[in-house]
């Protein structure tokens, strides 16, 4: 898998991935591809992580917002403001009402098995993968911003200026919608997502949902978890315990 | 009813080409305000990623909601047989798709990418409810085309009623469609409530029918031909009735939101202490848009007063589009609740601010300008206008 690819190599990879792969240029893709031979993307697996809000301290959330950045190349708008600025991950801190208990969690895209984003897309630009990832295909994005509309979760960013300098893995354009990819690129090499690597303890666990012997699945039969915006009936690949 | 004729405009006066410039101008201030915004990106525009949709959405959704209401003078007169409306089913059809071209027009040019317009004409969603939208958007242009050549065409005539009950089943799924792109978006606390949908159709019937009145009164005002009271006293108390019944709708909405545990927050939002909102929602959109037009229109004090209509239906104009930016912005600062019964304190959950810029008006305004420049140009080359819709003539049996 870590070989380098040559042209050849490339258009056959290429040529075998699945649908929705789409290429921008040699060496660039909108969604990192697998190789459909070693890897495909089926619905047997559903790639999943669970945040420990009680073991996740503040500095955590910090790390896992600057290593998404660092990642894919967001966070250094040079014009946007307030708002406007792209925030794929953030840093939330919440108190019950009634005890006043505060915990601090990391939000970003909830990666839905019903995701309301891609069924509001008019062009399928948002889609959801076999394995449960939910992306943004930047070719067919409009940037009508219906997803963001429909997000429960305010998750995604719309690139509101000019970029220059991205990350050949992470292409991004002025006027179409972005957010977390739970590092897609990454995981299809068989590597965690960047935000859960930056974490040095067991207080977020990325894996395969479907996997009974995965340490991700092994928890959440342990543990007490919760969905955000359970009611919905989303089923999100994230999951919090602690809250 | 005597036989009616049809004629164009003249269209040469200095009042007609003035007319035209300045329409034109708006909509080079507008194609200028797109360039701008399309060229640098959105963050020269008031819209965050908290307030996806800002001033362009609200004038493109009343445009097109004006649209499928402008429609209804001419279903009243072929779908149900009220020959008083006859005459006036041409104007009703080149409003509509007028008004719809001008809405369509500004939600296009608000895209991050206008350029992929393409895009969205091939690859279709059919979960998506926009997806149908861009369907029933197409459609509309082609059945009151066809309604239009039914109406035109002597040897047509015939097929009219058919065409136009299609025409006005086709109007009601597309503004229920409208209404839905609202409704049914789950997790906003304003939105999610199927009523949005039969909301959307009344609020069409009062847009759209206010701007009908002043596209009518106005042209035939400026081409110096008789407009009898028969004709203008029935749309204004069928105008009154419609925004009676959008005042209806709206407390209905409310009231059933407030029953809501979980929505009590955002509709104190709205009523209450949302400062700008709340101040747009009382005295922009229920006192100024609805009642003080519904007091000109039955007051006997200015009944009957063709300057009080005039006047009352720009102010539904106006009460039109603050209802629909207290909906879309107010939807949208007000923000999801993410964790029931917590409180956010860092991160997310405040109010969100929105200061709409002068190209979103400006392309907005365009729409409008678009949708005037379109009617005044098609009324010039092909005989939308009766040459007069005196009492005597829209009604024989009118006693002087």
């Amino acid at each position: 898998m870590e070989k380098t690819i040559n042209r050849r190599d490339f258009i056959k990879t290429t040529t075998a991935t699945t649908a929705g792969v789409a290429t921008l240029a040699t060496g660039i893709t909108l969604t990192t591809f697998v190789n459909a031979n070693e890897n495909p993307v089926t619905n047997e697996k559903r790639w999943g992580m669970l945040i420990d809000t009680n073991r996740l301290t503040e500095t955590d959330i910090d790390g896992m917002v600057s290593a998404c950045q660092n990642e894919h190349g967001w966070g250094s708008d040079k014009l946007s403001t307030g708002d406007q600025k792209a925030s794929w991950i953030k840093k939330l801190k919440v108190k019950d009402t009634a005890t006043g208990r505060i915990s601090n969690l990391a939000l970003m895209c909830q990666h839905c098995e019903e995701p309301p984003c891609v069924d509001v897309c008019p062009t399928n630009a948002s889609m959801k993968r076999e394995d449960g990832i939910v992306l943004v295909d930047k070719h067919l994005c409009i940037g009508c911003r219906y997803c963001m509309m429909a997000c429960p979760y305010e998750a995604r960013s719309f690139v509101h200026e000019e970029l220059t300098d991205q990350k050949e893995h992470m292409p991004r354009g002025k006027g179409t919608v972005e957010s977390c990819t739970m590092c897609v690129h990454k995981v299809d090499k068989g590597e965690q997502p960047a935000c859960v690597a930056s974490v040095n303890s067991d207080a977020v666990i990325f894996g395969d949902l479907y996997d009974s012997s995965s340490k991700i699945n092994q928890t959440l039969k342990k543990v007490q978890s919760t969905q955000i915006r359970a009611d919905l009936n989303l089923n999100t690949a994230v999951r919090y315990s602690g809250i | 009813m005597s036989i009616i004729r049809y004629e164009q405009t003249q269209g040469k006066s200095l009042g007609f080409y003035a007319l035209v410039a300045g329409l034109g101008a708006f909509i080079l201030a507008a194609l200028g305000s797109v360039y701008f915004m399309e060229h640098n990106g959105h963050h020269v525009t008031g819209m965050s990623n908290r307030i996806v949709w800002g001033m362009p959405h609200v004038f493109a959704l009343f445009l097109i909601v004006a649209a499928s209401g402008a429609l209804n003078i001419a279903s009243i007169a072929s779908v149900f047989n009220k020959k008083v409306y006859k005459p006036l089913s041409r104007l009703s059809g080149l409003v509509a798709l007028a008004l719809l071209a001008g809405g369509l027009m500004v939600l296009v040019l608000d895209l991050g990418r206008p350029d992929r317009l393409i895009v969205a004409m091939t690859e279709y969603n059919f979960n998506s409810i926009f997806a149908w939208n861009i369907i029933l958007y197409n459609g509309f242009f082609v059945i009151v085309g066809v309604y239009l050549w039914m109406m035109f065409e002597r040897r047509m005539n015939k097929y009219s009623r058919s065409v136009g009950i299609a025409a006005f089943t086709w109007r009601l799924i597309l503004t229920t469609g409208t209404g839905s792109i609202f409704g049914f978006l789950v997790a906003r606390q304003a939105y999610d409530a199927v009523i949005m949908a039969p909301m959307f159709v009344i609020m069409s019937f009062a847009f759209g029918l206010a701007f009908f009145i002043l596209v009518l009164m106005a042209s035939y005002k400026w081409t110096a031909r008789p407009l009898g009271d028969a004709t203008v006293n029935r749309l204004s108390n069928l105008l009154g009735v419609f925004v009676a019944a959008v005042l209806y709708f709206v407390a209905v909405y409310h009231l059933g939101n407030l029953y809501l545990a979980e929505n009590s927050g955002v509709e104190n939002f709205i009523l209450l202490d949302g400062g700008i909102y709340t101040k747009l929602f009382w005295y922009g959109q229920i006192i100024l848009g609805s009642l003080v037009p519904l007091a000109l229109l039955y007051s006997p004090a200015t009944k009957g007063n063709r300057t009080m209509l005039g006047l009352a239906s720009v102010l539904i104009i106006l009460g039109g589009l603050i209802q629909l930016y207290v909906i879309i912005i107010g939807g949208q600062a007000y923000p999801m609740e993410l964790f029931p019964g917590k409180e956010i304190l860092e991160g997310y959950g405040t109010i969100a601010s929105y200061t709409p810029t002068l190209p979103e008006i400006m392309l907005g305004l365009g729409g409008v300008a678009v949708a005037i420049i379109a009617i005044t140009y098609l009324v010039k080359f092909l005989p939308f206008l009766p040459e007069s819709l005196a009492d005597d003539v829209v009604d024989p049996h009118h006693k002087k």
